[in-house]
């Protein structure tokens, strides 16, 4: 495996992900403002803060109003983490692996993108938003279930598989990051609350898998557990690392990343996330992110093709 | 409406389905009778059919002079170019003798130059050869190949008569638009493949991965096959990426690979790195290694032609095998299957006049615009002046350009290339084509793709073929007549 490969199907990964968890946040957003009476919504500001362009958004737009803001996050051009953006980057850099990727799956990615370029109407219509994202997200677990069922599963896959690990626990870090911190408390919000912890279970595809293994009512202390700490859920951060784990034993020379993993997972159960209060809460998960910049330079030093002396 | 090969005009031109009576010829016979059963708007649907197909399957070519890059989809018609198998048969023979006396003069050349000792070949040709290689004399490349591939263009007149119309040596492209036609047609038209007896062409690659596995210094491992491509922004990207694919080869960059001081040439892969043992390069010989040739090219790899002087490394096709694929030495063809063979050219080559030859130049410049003048070395189409349809001022241009440098241009008449019925909104309408044949080589055999890649011009009344100045292709046909 080349390493400029390597290095190429990790991305490609990244970006489908980072893409399909995208439209999954604006999937959810919407349903749950249809769900808040107006006034007590916190509206699109936290999505822009999700994907950390906040500085770079203000720059150029002077609220967060729906349009602009579902423009920017699903077709901005000046938005590198935008949707349509997400899937040129994965297609371009598809594009240079042509050669190693199975058939079926360039073919996924390319049709993906046409459908993101040509309907993008589509996603900015109230009505046509919800098919637009569900394609998009459909889409995305198509082209890892094609991956999963016909590439071989040598280190090409590793790669593409740990792309994908540390993608999603970096979303789901991201996620719960903001929404907790965003998260409306003032009394007359009070009987909403649970409609915003469920939300954000929705935006990672957890609410029934909650339900599922903590068959508790949904409350604050418990949804931050899961998300972190869950051994079974595949999206929460802990359920990554240790894949991530389990993923890099073929590689050679694996150790040192072994160590970074293992340092994160020490970090991520050090806490008893229940009981951490908001600011508390907001250090800690900035620590886990590290942890994860952490683990991708280990990789790029490692594996990665430098660039030329 | 249906569509009715009788009110189809030929236009005087030979067309390969419709003979000068207006009757279908034998190979055509069940297309044409398919087609003629097809109402318009099944004819539309299924040429909606093929564009997404090219669109999904992202079958693109890149176009340069635009300003910028553009990835365009692949401009395809849906009516296939049929030609008989009986005589598919003697084009074969004719295309093997032409590429086994090429490989003879280019080694030749490389090493005693018997050819211009025997006064057949002009030295000053050779001297002022843009393709000739200094550094590759007296190196013998495995089994003496060093045009492992071969593209020859084949076109035909207005009488019928096949001719070569330039071989293409360095690194010809289209083999895989060939087959990726042939997969859009077996998606648009499935039912014609049951009805009619078309010989496959999807063997391609794995004959092509064998005839570079046996080019490999290290016979008896597992040889390590690479495509050697210059990136994504050239223009036959989709191509070097489909071929790699096809053969589960790796496909690299010139960044990719090394030359270590054992002159052995390795991939840097994620365990390190890894030694390769053959290079079918898609980059031209003047960038394949900054050490040898251009010292500024970014695309190719220092000390490469180390490795291959070596003979650590096999590069397919050879550097310096450019050298017989000028449009000055095509005049000489005839003369060099004579030479190496004994034998008759058993494809014409299109009568050629040489602007080195004083009196032939006197010809052309006095007929420029009854003529074709091409410029030795410039593939795709560039540079070339289409007499008949030049304007004055593009003419003089061309003859102070021949005057400055005679050598570097020939003339040929212009061509009745023969036509084929190309789709015009939902009537079939004659469209100039060529084919061009790939050729592969290893020295033990060689082997020869069924058909080829039809190009067609897709303007009414054009001669230009280049997918680069607005040509399309179509699936091209060998129909075997005498099947049941």
């Amino acid at each position: 495996m080349l390493s400029r490969v390597g290095e190429t199907l990790y991305w490609v990964s990244r970006y489908i992900e980072r893409a399909e968890n995208v439209a999954r946040l604006i999937n959810v957003n919407n349903m749950l403002m249809m769900d808040l009476p107006k006034g007590v919504s916190t509206g699109w500001e936290p999505l822009v803060d999700i994907i950390g362009a906040r500085k770079a958004y203000l720059e150029t737009h002077t609220d967060f109003s729906e349009q602009k803001a579902l423009r920017y996050l699903l077709v901005g051009k000046d938005n590198f983490s935008s949707i349509l953006n997400s899937i040129i980057s994965a297609r371009e850099s598809a594009r240079t692996i042509r050669d190693v990727i199975p058939r079926d799956v360039w073919e996924e990615i390319n049709s993906l993108y046409y459908y993101v370029k040509d309907n993008q109407n589509e996603g900015l219509s109230k009505r046509g938003r919800f098919t637009y994202l569900k394609t998009i997200i459909d889409a995305a677990h198509q082209i890892f279930g094609t991956l999963d069922a016909t590439i071989n599963h040598d280190l090409g896959y590793t790669f593409i598989r740990i792309g994908l690990m540390i993608e999603r626990a970096d979303m789901t870090s991201r996620i719960l990051d903001i929404r907790s911190e965003t998260l409306i408390t003032s009394t007359e919000a009070k009987p909403y609350e649970n409609i915003q912890w469920i939300s954000l279970l929705r935006s990672l595809s957890a609410y029934q898998m909650y339900r599922q293994e903590m068959s508790v009512r949904v409350q604050r202390s418990d949804v931050i557990e899961f998300i972190m700490h869950s051994e079974v859920f595949p999206r929460s951060i802990l359920f990554c690392l240790q894949e991530l784990k389990v993923l890099i034993q073929p590689l050679p020379n694996a150790s040192e990343i072994n160590q970074s993993i293992d340092h994160a997972i020490d970090e991520l159960k050090s806490e008893d996330v229940r009981e951490l209060e908001k600011g508390y809460l907001h250090d800690y998960i900035d620590n886990i992110q590290v942890e994860l910049a952490a683990i991708h330079n280990g990789l790029a030093e490692l594996y990665f093709l430098k660039p030329a002396e | 409406m249906e569509i009715d090969w009788k009110a189809y005009q030929t236009n005087g031109f030979f067309d390969e389905l419709i003979d000068a009576k207006g009757n279908v010829r034998t190979h055509g016979k069940q297309l044409a009778e398919f087609f003629s059963k097809l109402s318009g708007d099944e004819l539309k649907k299924a040429r909606a059919v093929a564009d997404l197909a090219i669109k999904e399957m992202g079958i693109t070519f890149t176009v340069y002079n635009e300003g910028n890059m553009i990835d365009r989809a692949w401009p395809f018609d849906i009516i296939p170019r049929t030609i008989g198998k009986k005589e598919w048969q003697g084009i074969e023979v004719g295309l093997k003798q032409r590429v086994e006396a090429l490989n003879l003069f280019i080694d030749d050349l490389y090493h005693d130059q018997k050819i211009i000792k025997d006064g057949v070949f002009p030295k000053g040709l050779l001297e002022k050869s843009v393709n000739f290689r200094q550094q590759c004399v007296g190196i013998t490349p495995p089994n003496k190949i060093w045009a492992h591939i071969c593209g020859s263009d084949l076109v035909r007149d207005g009488k019928g008569t096949m001719y070569v119309l330039e071989d293409n040596l360095r690194v010809p492209s289209g083999v895989s638009y060939m087959l990726e036609n042939r997969s859009v047609m077996k998606r648009v038209f499935p039912e014609l493949f049951e009805q009619v007896p078309i010989l496959p062409v999807d063997d391609y690659p794995s004959q092509l991965f064998d005839m570079l596995a046996a080019m490999s210094p290290r016979p008896d491992d597992k040889p390590e096959v690479v495509v050697l491509t210059p990136g994504v922004f050239n223009s036959a990207y989709f191509e070097h990426c489909y071929l790699a694919q096809e053969m589960g080869c790796e496909l690299v960059e010139g960044r990719d690979l090394v030359v270590e001081k054992d002159d052995c040439v390795y991939m840097r892969t994620i365990t390190g790195l890894q030694r390769v043992d053959v290079i079918y390069r898609r980059i031209d010989d003047l960038f394949l290694d900054p050490e040898a040739f251009l010292p500024d090219s970014q695309l190719g790899v220092p000390g490469l032609m180390r490795a291959w002087s070596k003979g650590n490394v096999a590069l397919v096709n050879a550097p310096g095998a450019g050298v017989a694929d000028d449009k000055v030495v095509y005049a000489y063809v005839p003369e060099i299957i004579k030479y190496y063979l004994g034998e008759d050219a058993k494809i014409a080559n299109v009568p050629t006049f040489k602007c080195l030859d004083p009196k032939e130049c006197e010809h052309v410049i006095k007929n420029i615009d009854k003529l074709v003048i091409k410029p030795a070395n410039e593939s795709g189409g560039y540079g070339l002046l289409i007499g008949p349809k030049s304007t004055k001022k593009e003419q003089q241009e061309t003859i102070a350009q021949i005057k400055a440098d005679p050598r570097n241009w020939v003339a040929q008449p212009t061509l009745d290339l023969s036509t084929v019925p190309t789709l015009d909104g939902i009537t079939p309408d004659g469209r100039h084509a060529d084919l061009r044949p790939f050729i592969l080589s290893s020295g033990k055999d060689t082997q020869i793709t069924t058909g080829g890649l039809t190009r067609v011009a897709m303007t009414k009344g054009s001669l230009v073929v280049n997918s680069s100045q607005g040509g399309g292709s179509k699936d091209t046909w060998i129909v075997d007549e005498e099947a049941k």
